[in-house]
């Protein structure tokens, strides 16, 4: 019998908490790389309203649109899964907190398909 | 981190949640109707309620990004101390000053 811990044999790693953990340290360092992008295209109305427009026509392209279902996900997983820690943190303690994270998960990918079939459709 | 960086972030954590979820109702709204400069400009320029509405925003984005990507950095690099405190300020004012700028661009 493999007397080790799942830290030792990697295990860990297949834990959905762990990847819950995990996938709220990227989504929000990757928030945290998109937001000056953000402002620097909004920013550009304070050169007038043509240099805001150009840039919408621009995104209104199909790869850019993918790339905001994208973002849109990122939002979403990111502030379920804070809503979760923020639960652990002040709550009392419950059962069912793998059930919680992958629905936190799954909520965030129904948001973003719901985005993706609003600019499709 | 310690315990005044860890309640500015769940703090402003709990002010976002709202935020968040109305930022992407008006994703929703303002791109069904079709993105155009004339459109989030009519809904933002001269409005004190979405100007105080964004800059909140970005105020409380900023504080918790910088926040955040301190703790990441700890975790995940030999960065240590004084380094750690200058990337989260780094990190922070970027984001509040880049963050103030557009919310001066879509409402004034």
């Amino acid at each position: 019998m493999d007397r080790r811990s799942p830290l030792h044999t990697g295990g860990h790693r297949r834990n959905a908490l762990w990847i819950a953990a995990m996938v709220h340290r990227i989504s929000g360092l990757a928030l945290a790389c998109f937001l000056p992008l953000h402002f620097l295209a909004l920013g550009l109305a304070i050169r007038g309203e043509a240099q805001l427009d150009g840039f919408l026509k621009w995104s209104a392209n199909p790869y850019v649109k993918l790339a905001e279902t994208g973002l849109i996900f990122l939002l979403a997983v990111h502030m379920l899964g804070g809503l979760r820690v923020l639960a652990i943190e002040n709550l009392p303690w419950r059962e069912g907190q793998r059930r919680l994270a992958v629905v936190a998960g799954g909520a965030a990918i129904v948001v973003a398909a719901l985005f993706l079939l609003s600019v499709v459709i | 981190m310690n315990v005044r960086l860890y309640i500015l972030q769940r703090a402003t954590a709990a002010i976002m949640v709202p935020l968040v979820v109305a930022h992407i109702l008006v994703i929703f709204y303002a791109t069904r109707r079709g993105l155009s400069a004339a459109e989030i400009l009519g809904r933002t320029r001269g409005s004190v309620g979405w100007g105080a509405f964004y800059a909140l925003f970005v105020l409380a984005a900023a504080t918790h990004g910088a926040i955040g990507v301190r703790v990441v950095a700890s975790e995940w690099t030999g960065l240590r101390g004084h380094r750690l405190d200058i990337l989260m300020w780094g990190v922070g004012m970027l984001l509040a000053t880049l963050g103030l700028r557009a919310v001066i661009a879509v409402v004034l």
